[in-house]
């Protein structure tokens, strides 16, 4: 813990900021004088500039219904998330451990798969009863298959010569499974949902722009992508570009937490 | 020579005791059809109970095919294994296997793997843990016990892992080049730890490798192999007083001459595979025709 809090200041840190200072100058010189330095950079010029940007979300934090957009979209993306760990981490192991099931299951599973989640949107909402769960259930999909196919290959690739110390030592097929098949697929799981949660926010966004963001539709109550779709519509750039660096740091702070419990539940792997 | 190398293929059939493996006429090949890959040939052997028991051959012979099939992980295509007289249908506690890489669980602390055998069989007994603290002083591991085995040393590994096999209290432990990928330094002082608990305990223990020092240093009987597919060339009793030392081994007249023999059984089996192009025997060569120039000179 004090090693990385002394890294804060540590040259790495240092070159991120520097990075991203110099990202955002370029930029507000670009969007103010639609040039760098003599070259004109007409694009740059269409973007709203970062101050203007900051001046409307500084705006924007007081108001409930940005913060409402916050909440629908992490709550979709915790429903299709936890929805697909909870189904899909039993799947990958059962596929892993029998080989009938595996027979049985995998060709449907690898058909379905390379299917976008977003190629589901239409299909979806004449499925489910509500936008909601339209939305949701897409959201579950970009996890789901990720998911599967890491645990799968992860329970799949675990050396011979454990199963077989674990055997002669006189484990039972259960405590194989329990103490060897399971906790050597966690790190592949943890893989696995970290991938998966960044697929969700992906789908999240987009499956609001197309389905026109839920129920509260017309309002600013419709997730993320429905605000940034909303904006667009709407004319008010400078809320797209919060929007969209909105679902950035989302995504982070969800990606870090992630990777805060798939280090707590790999004690192993922290080692060295 | 005063040497006794007995003909090989003579399964002995003296009444089993505990610990005791009869291996007679064992065969075993993979494949089908043309493409059929015979291993082992009518192989046939006994590992005494009580004895330290190592097999050397040329590598790729043949020897790790056999160690599975001791332990059960496969099954002979033809001939008998018997433990005390009980043939082997599968794997068994009474069998333990250390292999040639750790298999240490990676998941688990240096205490929560020695644990591992009791906990799976529901005997995580008060007995069963102070067993499991005595083995963590006896390896030397003691300041490890929650340690994962990646901070562990080579050496401090394979203590591990036999410190994981003997809580099981095995009938015979059966070791396939456990000490290979360890520097010089730390394996000759594993050789020295490992006689030294097995002189503790007593038990039958059958042991692989490619190493002529290691065998010399450990056997009490040395088993040398041909090339594949494998049989027993012939059986050395090294009667060497026990504790040995290794310094003293290197001028000791009775470990030379078992030495020289052996290593001229060794280099006259893998020229044989050398005429057939393989090339681990022709490393092999290389590496013991240097050695004996030396020893010779």
């Amino acid at each position: 813990m004090s090693s990385s809090r002394r890294s804060f200041f540590h040259r790495s840190t240092l070159r991120a900021f520097v990075s991203i200072l110099v990202f955002v100058a370029l930029w507000e010189v670009g969007a103010r004088s639609k040039q760098w330095f003599g070259i004109a950079v007409p694009w740059v010029g269409n973007i709203p500039a970062p101050t203007a940007v900051l001046h409307v979300w500084m705006g924007l934090v007081r108001d409930p219904g940005y913060w409402q957009s916050w909440y629908l979209s992490l709550l979709r993306v915790l429903a299709g998330f936890l929805t697909a760990m909870v189904i899909g981490i039993p799947l990958g192991l059962l596929m892993a451990v029998s080989r009938n099931f595996n027979d049985t299951f995998f060709p449907t599973f690898e058909m379905l798969r390379p299917i976008p989640p977003l190629a589901w949107v239409p299909a979806s909402i004449i499925f489910w009863p509500t936008q909601e769960l339209s939305i949701t259930f897409v959201t579950f999909l970009g996890a789901f298959f990720t998911v599967v196919i890491n645990v799968l290959g992860g329970a799949e690739s675990i050396d011979v010569r454990y199963f077989q110390a674990a055997q002669a030592m006189g484990a039972s097929k259960w405590d194989t499974f329990r103490r060897i098949v399971l906790p050597a697929t966690v790190p592949s799981i943890v893989v696995g949902s970290s991938v998966g949660m960044g697929i969700t926010w992906n789908v999240v966004v987009a499956a609001e722009m197309i389905s026109g963001g839920g129920s509260q539709a017309g309002g600013n109550g419709g997730g993320l992508g429905y605000f940034i779709w909303n904006s667009y519509v709407g004319g008010a750039y400078e809320q797209i570009v919060v929007g969209m660096i909105s679902i950035g740091i989302a995504g982070y702070i969800c990606s870090e937490l992630l990777r805060m419990l798939g280090g707590y539940l790999t004690p192993w792997l922290r080692t060295r | 020579m005063s040497t006794v190398v007995k003909a090989a293929g003579t399964p002995t059939s003296a009444k089993a005791q505990a610990g005791e493996i009869v291996v007679s006429s064992v065969g075993k090949s993979y494949g089908e059809g043309q493409f059929v890959k015979e291993v082992v040939k009518d192989c046939s052997f006994t590992i005494e109970r009580g004895k330290l028991t190592v097999m050397i051959g040329p590598s790729g012979c043949g020897k790790s095919t056999l160690i599975r099939l001791l332990a059960g992980f496969e099954k002979p295509t033809s001939g008998s294994i018997k433990i005390n007289g009980k043939p082997v249908t599968g794997p068994g506690k009474d069998r333990l296997v250390l292999f040639q890489e750790s298999a240490l669980f990676p998941w688990m602390t240096t205490y929560d793997n020695i644990m591992y055998g009791p906990r799976a069989r529901g005997e995580d007994t008060k007995e069963a843990r102070s067993l499991a603290e005595m083995l963590l002083d006896k390896v030397g591991l003691r300041a490890f016990r929650k340690k994962y085995p990646t901070q562990l040393s080579g050496g401090m590994q394979r203590r591990a892992e036999l410190a994981r096999a003997m809580i099981n209290n095995p009938e015979v432990m059966i070791l396939d080049e456990p000490f290979r990928g360890l520097d010089a330094m730390s394996k000759e002082l594993m050789w020295e730890y490992y006689s030294r608990l097995y002189e503790e305990s007593g038990r039958t223990n059958f042991f692989i490798t490619t190493d002529i020092d290691e065998a010399i240093f450990l056997a009490d009987r040395l088993l040398i192999m041909t090339n594949v597919p494998t049989q027993v060339r012939a059986v050395v009793e090294i009667d060497i007083p026990r504790p040995r030392d290794l310094v003293s081994l290197v001028d000791d007249d009775r470990a030379n001459e078992v030495k020289m023999e052996a290593l001229s059984l060794l280099h006259e089996e893998a020229m044989k595979s050398f005429a057939g192009g393989s090339k681990a025997a022709a490393d092999f060569i290389e590496a013991y025709s240097k050695r004996l120039r030396t020893k010779k000179e």
